[in-house]
């Protein structure tokens, strides 16, 4: 029984904020009380009715959802098996999900009184969304961003600029997300008392892997109502890509406890999963470690020094993955498999193609794996892909990986 | 009794505040820092504290981020860490360490082997930054039982309802971190720190050690007049990054040590 919280996958995290073994608090003691006040503060509003009144509101009229359940029909000719259903999370505000999570979290900051709001990204596409609400509620905006994807994420980066976001190139470390993310802690223990740290995935210190957890998870509800009223049933497999794994957490959640309900979360393969570590699979190639606040699966070497992994889309290139995602993995509540950047481009060229779709890099990895298992599958069988965002931002990138000349500008 | 209750009594004898050191460990390569560390205690260092060398270290300015990345970049360990205490106690066997580092490196060697390893290399105290109380089963009160002092930050955001529980299972000295910020940033303020200093002196008989954000010795002077001693990393490590000759980064170290032992 889903209420039965001993017989549910749906009962974490525990009050210290472990799923299982995983997740938890480390954080330096300046940031300890903070995140104690946000706990606090969100126990506190999730109960409260006029907070998701507000959020509802804004989903609707501000974000557009409920975002679609599409039927892709000629895809599902083409691999000539499973019924094929996008949850369209691209169609959003912003072009992502990643606003779903923002909205909740500066209605949040604003109740608590913080005025300026800090923000890690990769793709930027975080970085858009945050930038996007805190110009709509006029609160200062400042985005960190390693200055290596400030270089193949340029138009990212320009409109978090128009929206009025202080965009600061990281170069410690390798400059990337991960640096990014060091650096948005920085500034948090330093500027402690005006200052929300809005993070971006399932990550991080409790109660954030929770809390954005719950604010995704609106994507897994409404899938669940859609494919009901579509076909009169839950589906059979559910399927989304994982960096750090916010879209694949908000579409998992709500089927936890549907035990036929088949999870798939799709890792970043890069150029395979190898000793090299040119990939980004933190659960198919990494172990158990402590970074940004939580225990969780981390490409690492022997001596927990942490790797920079590798993968040609911006936003999966992570070294961590959320800790609820551990723990799934760890129980087999969930499977996790990996696509390479080869397999993820000729996913992305397919939708476009067979569905008239532009996808982003990360989900066209979910779509890959869609490709890999649907044609084996028997004609009755459900799939929900998140088609978690759209591809404008990478058509730069996939254009270079396909050898095409293209002048911006 | 470790060596540090051992430092902490004579110092009182003494009537001396105590001056401690930090160095990156293997910055900028093992042989130069293990002369710079070897040299410390003749420098006036009373206690020394190891840094462990991580990739994400979030709670460090650019000064020791970058020791760090040197450190690993010439192949330094937790193993050569390790070495570096051994190699000291050949010559010192009374100077205590602290090895103050974030955890991964030490959960990724094994918490119950670590802790065996540190002891014997006669590592004395463990500052582990992304430790908080929330978290004393990792590793505070399994390195309390192996006999090794956790000694916890206090910082300006503790305040007075949550002081006893970082003060809980701390042991050795507590250290105050005098500023909200990274390692090496805004300078510490006597006027600031004192009144925190005796905040928490009124919960504990711990000696109270107050670092980030001292760079002078002028400064050091002043921060151990109004606590139990003062800390200096980030000042040491930028000469250590100069490429200075190491009798000269010792000499600094001296001029920082005289100045916490005027106070």
């Amino acid at each position: 029984m889903p209420d039965d919280r001993l017989n549910s996958f749906k009962s974490g995290p525990d009050e210290d904020g472990r799923f299982g073994d995983f997740g938890g608090r480390f954080v330096s003691e300046t940031l300890m009380p903070l995140i104690l006040e946000l706990e606090r503060q969100y126990e506190y509003a999730k109960t409260d009715q006029s907070f998701w009144d507000e959020m509802q509101d804004l989903w609707t009229h501000y974000v557009g959802r409920p975002s679609p359940l599409y039927f892709a029909e000629r895809l599902t000719e083409h691999l000539g098996g499973a019924r094929i259903y996008l949850k369209r999370d691209e169609l959003n505000h912003t072009g992502a999900h990643k606003i779903n999570n923002v909205l909740g979290q500066i209605i949040l900051a604003r109740r608590m009184g913080k005025t300026r709001i800090i923000a890690e990204t990769g793709a930027g596409q975080h970085g858009v969304a945050t930038a996007t609400v805190c110009a709509k509620f006029g609160l200062k905006c400042v985005v960190y961003m390693g200055a290596h994807d400030v270089e193949r994420q340029a138009p990212n980066v320009f409109r978090m600029k128009l929206l009025g976001a202080d965009v600061i190139p990281v170069t410690s470390g390798r400059g990337t997300l991960k640096d990014a993310m060091n650096d948005a802690l920085r500034d948090w223990v330093t500027n402690v008392r005006d200052t929300f740290y809005c993070i971006g995935t399932v990550a991080g210190p409790h109660p954030y892997p929770a809390m954005v957890r719950d604010f995704q998870e609106i994507i897994g509800k409404e899938a669940k109502e859609q494919m009901m009223a579509a076909e009169g049933r839950l589906p059979d497999t559910i399927i989304a890509a994982i960096g750090g794994g916010s879209n694949a957490m908000g579409l998992f959640f709500p089927f936890l406890d549907d035990k036929d309900v088949q999870i798939i979360g799709v890792e970043a393969g890069g150029k395979g999963v190898n000793d090299r570590m040119e990939h980004c699979a933190s659960l198919t190639g990494g172990r158990p470690g402590v970074l940004h606040g939580n225990r969780t699966y981390l490409l690492q070497d022997d001596d927990g020094q942490i790797l920079e992994g590798y993968s040609i889309s911006a936003g999966l290139d992570y070294p961590g993955i959320g800790p609820e995602h551990s723990w799934l993995h760890d129980i087999g509540r969930a499977q996790y498999v990996s696509i390479t950047d080869r397999e993820a481009l000729e996913a992305f060229q397919l939708c476009c193609e067979q569905e008239g779709i532009i996808p982003a890099l990360e989900p066209s990895h979910a779509l890959a794996h869609v490709m890999k298992i649907a044609p084996e599958l028997p004609r009755d069988h459900l799939i929900i892909m998140n088609m978690c965002g759209r591809g404008d931002k990478d058509i730069f990138t996939v254009a270079k990986a396909l050898g095409w000349e293209m002048e911006a500008g | 009794m470790t060596r540090i209750d051992d430092t902490f009594a004579r110092l009182k004898a003494e009537g001396k505040k105590a001056f401690v050191a930090y160095v990156m460990a293997g910055d900028p390569d093992y042989e130069t820092s293990l002369e710079v560390i070897k040299g410390l205690p003749g420098a006036g260092v009373d206690i020394i504290e190891l840094g462990l060398p991580f990739t994400d270290p979030m709670a460090d300015g650019p000064t020791i981020q970058l020791a760090g990345q040197r450190a690993l970049e010439a192949g330094q360990t937790l193993e050569k860490t390790l070495q570096i205490a051994r190699e000291l106690r050949k010559t010192d066997d009374k100077t205590p360490i602290v090895m103050m580092g974030y955890y991964n490196p030490i959960y990724s060697r094994g918490v119950a082997r670590f802790l065996t390893d540190a002891r014997e290399a006669g590592i004395d105290g463990l500052i582990v930054v992304d430790l908080p109380p929330e978290e004393d089963k990792e590793l505070c009160i399994p390195a309390q039982e192996a006999g090794l002092n956790f000694i916890r930050l206090a910082t300006p955001t503790t305040d007075d309802a949550r002081l006893p529980k970082v003060l809980q299972n701390t042991s050795g000295f507590v250290y105050y971190v005098s500023i909200t910020g990274i390692t090496g940033a805004a300078e510490a303020q006597a006027g600031d720190v004192g009144p925190e200093v005796a905040r928490i002196k009124a919960q504990t008989d711990l000696p109270v050690i107050v670092g980030f954000g001292i760079k002078t010795p002028e400064a050091s002077e002043a921060i151990a007049g109004v606590a139990d001693g003062a800390v200096v990393g980030s000042a040491i490590v930028g000469e250590i990054a100069a490429g200075k000759p190491v009798a000269e980064i010792l000499a600094f170290v001296r001029s920082l040590a005289d100045g916490a032992h005027r106070a």
